[in-house]
């Protein structure tokens, strides 16, 4: 045999087995989810350290979500076009010591619900009577989601309501009922948003609001003038809703001031969150766009810069859908997870895990996508995602819920979908061009997401072992502890769907220890307050926020896990006025609630 | 495997142009320079790439491969500029949040052209093999390039007036020529099957994962047949085939049709050039 035809057979052999390497780490990767998925709730305590039951009707709540029916010009693209409305955010409105949940209904005429928590395990629907339901009436366009915070200090959580249609403050009155003042407030008497968050930009002691917009505000949905509605393009849209940025005067009133404080932007946005990121004491914005490129903006204070492309988030265009914050290393940095689509062989974008780079910090911060390293990346057509230590080892966890449009479970839209995202933009621009659902899914009924970070880099889905075994259309998820056990539950709102409350048991071994914070210089919700947890040698950072995921809000508690048997040194309190505040030794097992000292 | 696998380069007519000369058939290096230049210009109006590493890691490995692959069979090192293209190819169409289906693409296409070989010639175009394998082997974690260029008309018109200005110089403005009709011929035949707006139906030849696959895939010199009604045929075929997957909503069916029925041709075209070859003499005598 000659030297050439050894060779030959030799390359043979390595095509072959090059070849076949997919298929080996398929194999591989599907026995490693096989097994972790096999448990019960025992061998998931003993395992991971929790297990999460739902307990919805149990707890005495039934809503189902009801999705938006748009212009009939819109009719073959209608689930599509009318797939987004469920959130969930988590208030205690009437201060009862008890968190509430309030979740947004999307069809003309649906009603929203506000679950007062009774304490006993169950809630009851009170929107009604407390006047904010029946908020989604013909020509008022319908509830899109909800961020509560208190714009006139006054110790009650009021209520904004995003809307596609004609957005809406409520003044709460002292949990008795609330009381309507858009108007008053100043507020734009159409938008086509997604996305909210109460922030105060410039320290002044009240909270004002930024609202990202997803269609153009010119557009009334149910009432269309033209079809040319859709994004431009897949990845580089600039065609979607305006940005808003109201700031609180302290009279009632807001002044919209985000072109003179530097925010001009038409993507499309789906989800913004705030943090101080680089420890000025001033909280920067991140927004997380569908059909493009995030946007990070700096702010000094009294204005913003956006640094997206600079801080290395806004290069690769993707489909934002959320953005979250956490420490997820106990390093006192924040990281920033975005949610994006991911669907097997025909479109990976994969979810981001910004991570500060080493070395980096201030102003010359930058940001490397780690997902991937960190086994957070693939969550198929990802939405709304928290942060939250679910089983308080002292990391954080990451709760994904996802899944896109569940019709015909053997038949896929993706094809044509994916035909005329690649189009040119006079094609995809134009809802008449997009051929008819015809009822078949795209991305439906897609399994969920639960990550434990492990603590030493990498994070490992246990969902299915843990009992979220739901298929729903996932779109908000909001973490509270709803029965005051010292452990995170998880509220999911789906769309057509019903509202989940996944109830979690948490391993007693583990500690914890819980910050509610009351502002007095700095607005009465502590929103951009900071706590700097400093136990077993280690720090984590957690910030009081305004909203975060996508269409939801986390409770206002700063919750913190500690593992076992943790020596906690201090926690120290960065107000959002400046001071600093150090409390030595906080017990454990309890919720600390402070007030800012005067 | 004995015969070369880059073709000799002649030197120009004294009395050509430059810009003749630069855009010629001799010119080796005019599609890697044509290629490079789509890259560039999409990267750096568009940010078409997620990553440099994946992209250089993808060339590296396929020049690795070729150079390497090339001094053991041919004992001599080839000129990298069609591994080039291969790499840059796959840098471009495959999208993978991994770094390693980049690298096995690359390696996966240039072995294959030392690998599935019929009288010396290889029947695959490299990154038509790769992608189609890996698309088809490893869906979850690897798609196509399918929405970039922003989906703006100006990018979409300069690439296809450059490209064809540069196809037509080399003589092959026919296959893309025939394949862009047929392939709008058959979009308005499933418009009309389907009842999907016939826009949704040419959409995709609008995007530019077809640039790639017009101008550099179907248009490969060593993958296509040697006769130029051959050459119509079978790109007219490809645009069938196509179309067939398409009515069953395959997502990569340029890829597929051209991975099945290029190779079929290339297979058929061999066989008639041994028929020839053997019939010859026995006219003469």
């Amino acid at each position: 045999m000659t030297g050439a035809r050894i060779a030959r057979i030799v390359l043979g052999i390595l095509f072959i087995g090059l070849l076949a390497t997919p298929l080996v780490v398929k194999r591989i990767s599907a026995r490693r989810v096989a097994e972790r998925s096999k448990a019960d709730a025992r061998t998931a305590l003993d395992r991971h350290g929790f297990y999460l039951q739902e307990v919805s009707q149990a707890a005495g709540i039934h809503f189902v979500h009801q999705a938006p029916v748009l212009d009939p010009k819109l009719d073959p693209i209608m689930p599509e076009v009318a797939s987004m409305g469920a959130s969930v955010s988590i208030v205690d409105f009437d201060r009862d010591g008890w968190s509430d949940i309030y979740v947004t209904n999307s069809a003309i005429g649906s009603k929203n619900a506000l679950y007062r928590n009774l304490g006993d395990g169950t809630f009851k629907d009170v929107a009604g009577e407390m006047g904010i339901a029946d908020v989604n009436q013909a020509g008022t366009g319908v509830s899109t989601g909800a961020v509560w915070g208190d714009y006139d200090n006054d110790g009650y959580e009021d209520l904004f309501l995003i809307k596609w249609g004609r957005p809406e403050l409520f003044h709460n009155d002292h949990g008795r009922g609330f009381t309507r003042v858009s108007e008053q407030a100043g507020l734009p008497p159409w938008v086509n948003a997604n996305t909210a968050v109460w922030l105060d930009y410039d320290g002044d002691g009240r909270v004002d609001l930024f609202v990202g917009g997803y269609y153009s505000e010119d557009i009334n949905l149910w009432n269309l003038t033209t079809t040319r509605i859709m994004p431009e393009s897949f990845e580089y849209a600039n065609n979607g809703g305006r940005k808003y940025l109201f700031h609180n005067l302290g009279n009632g009133k807001f002044e919209e001031v985000s072109a003179k404080v530097g925010i001009n932007s038409r993507r499309w946005a789906l989800a913004a969150a705030a943090a101080d990121l680089r420890g000025t004491g001033h909280p920067d914005l991140f927004v997380a766009n569908d059909y493009g490129v995030s946007e990070l903006y700096f702010n000094d204070g009294k204005r913003f810069h956006e640094v997206g492309e600079q801080t290395g988030v806004g290069f690769a265009p993707k489909s934002g859908m959320n953005a979250a914050f956490g420490d997820i290393f106990n390093q006192g940095r924040y990281s920033v997870y975005v949610s994006n689509i991911s669907e097997d062989g025909i479109l990976i974008q994969g979810n981001n895990l910004w991570v500060p780079k080493e070395g980096t910090a201030g102003d010359a911060i930058r940001y490397e996508n780690l997902a991937r390293d960190f086994g957070v990346e693939l969550g198929g057509w990802s939405f709304g995602a928290q942060f939250g230590d679910l089983n308080n080892d002292g990391t954080l966890d990451l709760y994904l819920t996802n899944g896109y449009i569940s019709l015909d479970r053997n038949r896929s839209y993706w094809y044509d979908f994916s035909k005329v995202a690649g189009g040119n933009s006079t094609i995809i621009g134009d809802a008449r061009n997009w051929p008819a659902f015809e009822g078949r899914s795209l991305s439906g009924y897609q399994t969920k997401r639960v990550w434990l970070n492990d603590g030493a880099g990498k994070f490992v889905d246990v969902a299915q072992a843990v009992g979220v075994a739901d298929t729903h259309d996932g779109r908000a998820v909001a973490l509270a502890d709803l029965w005051n056990r010292g452990v995170l539950d998880v509220v999911v709102a789906n769309q057509k769907g019903p509202l989940l409350i996944y109830k979690n048991t948490v391993t007693p071994e583990n500690e914890w220890i819980d910050f509610e914070l009351v502002g007095t210089a700095t607005n009465r919700s502590a929103i951009g307050a900071r706590v700097a947890l400093f136990w077993n040698g280690q720090q984590q950072v957690q910030e009081v926020s305004g909203g975060s995921g996508f269409a939801a809000q986390n409770q206002r508690r700063l919750h913190f896990g500690l593992g076992k048997y943790p020596q906690i040194e201090k926690a120290v309190i960065r107000w959002p006025s400046g001071k600093v505040q150090i409390i030595n030794k906080p017990a454990p097992e309890l919720v600390h609630k402070i007030e800012e000292p005067a | 495997m004995t015969q070369q696998m880059s073709t000799p380069v002649a030197p120009p007519p004294a009395d050509m142009s430059w810009w003749k000369q630069l855009i010629s058939l001799d010119n080796r290096y005019l599609a890697p320079m044509f290629i490079t230049c789509i890259l560039l210009a999409g990267h750096l109006s568009f940010g078409i790439l997620e990553s440099y590493q994946k992209t250089l890691l993808a060339i590296a490995t396929s020049i690795a491969t070729e150079l390497l692959l090339g001094r053991i069979f041919f004992h001599k090192w080839l000129h990298p500029a069609s591994a080039y293209i291969t790499g840059i190819s796959v840098g471009i169409l495959v999208r993978s949040p991994a770094f390693w289906p980049y690298s096995l693409c690359s390696a996966i296409s240039i072995m294959s052209k030392y690998v599935l070989r019929v009288r010396g010639r290889h029947l695959w175009n490299p990154s038509n093999f790769g992608i189609s394998a890996m698309l088809f082997l490893a869906p979850e974690t690897v798609a196509s390039l399918s929405i970039q260029w922003g989906n703006y008309l100006l990018p979409m018109v300069v690439i296809w007036v450059l490209g064809s200005v540069i196809i037509w110089r080399l003589r092959r403005f026919h296959i893309t020529g025939i394949y862009v009709a047929s392939f709008i011929v058959f979009a308005f035949l499933r418009s009309w099957i389907t009842g999907s707006p016939w826009q949704s139906e040419i959409a995709p030849i609008t995007g530019p994962m077809y640039q790639l696959f017009i101008f550099f895939m179907i248009t490969d010199p060593k993958t296509t047949v040697r006769s130029k009604t051959g050459q119509c045929v079978v790109v007219f075929l490809v645009a069938l085939v196509e179309m067939m997957m398409r009515l069953h909503q395959i997502v990569y069916a340029p890829f597929y049709a051209l991975f099945i029925v290029g190779p079929a041709a290339m297979l058929m075209d061999t066989w008639m050039d041994a028929r020839r070859a053997s019939t010859a003499p026995v006219a003469a005598r």
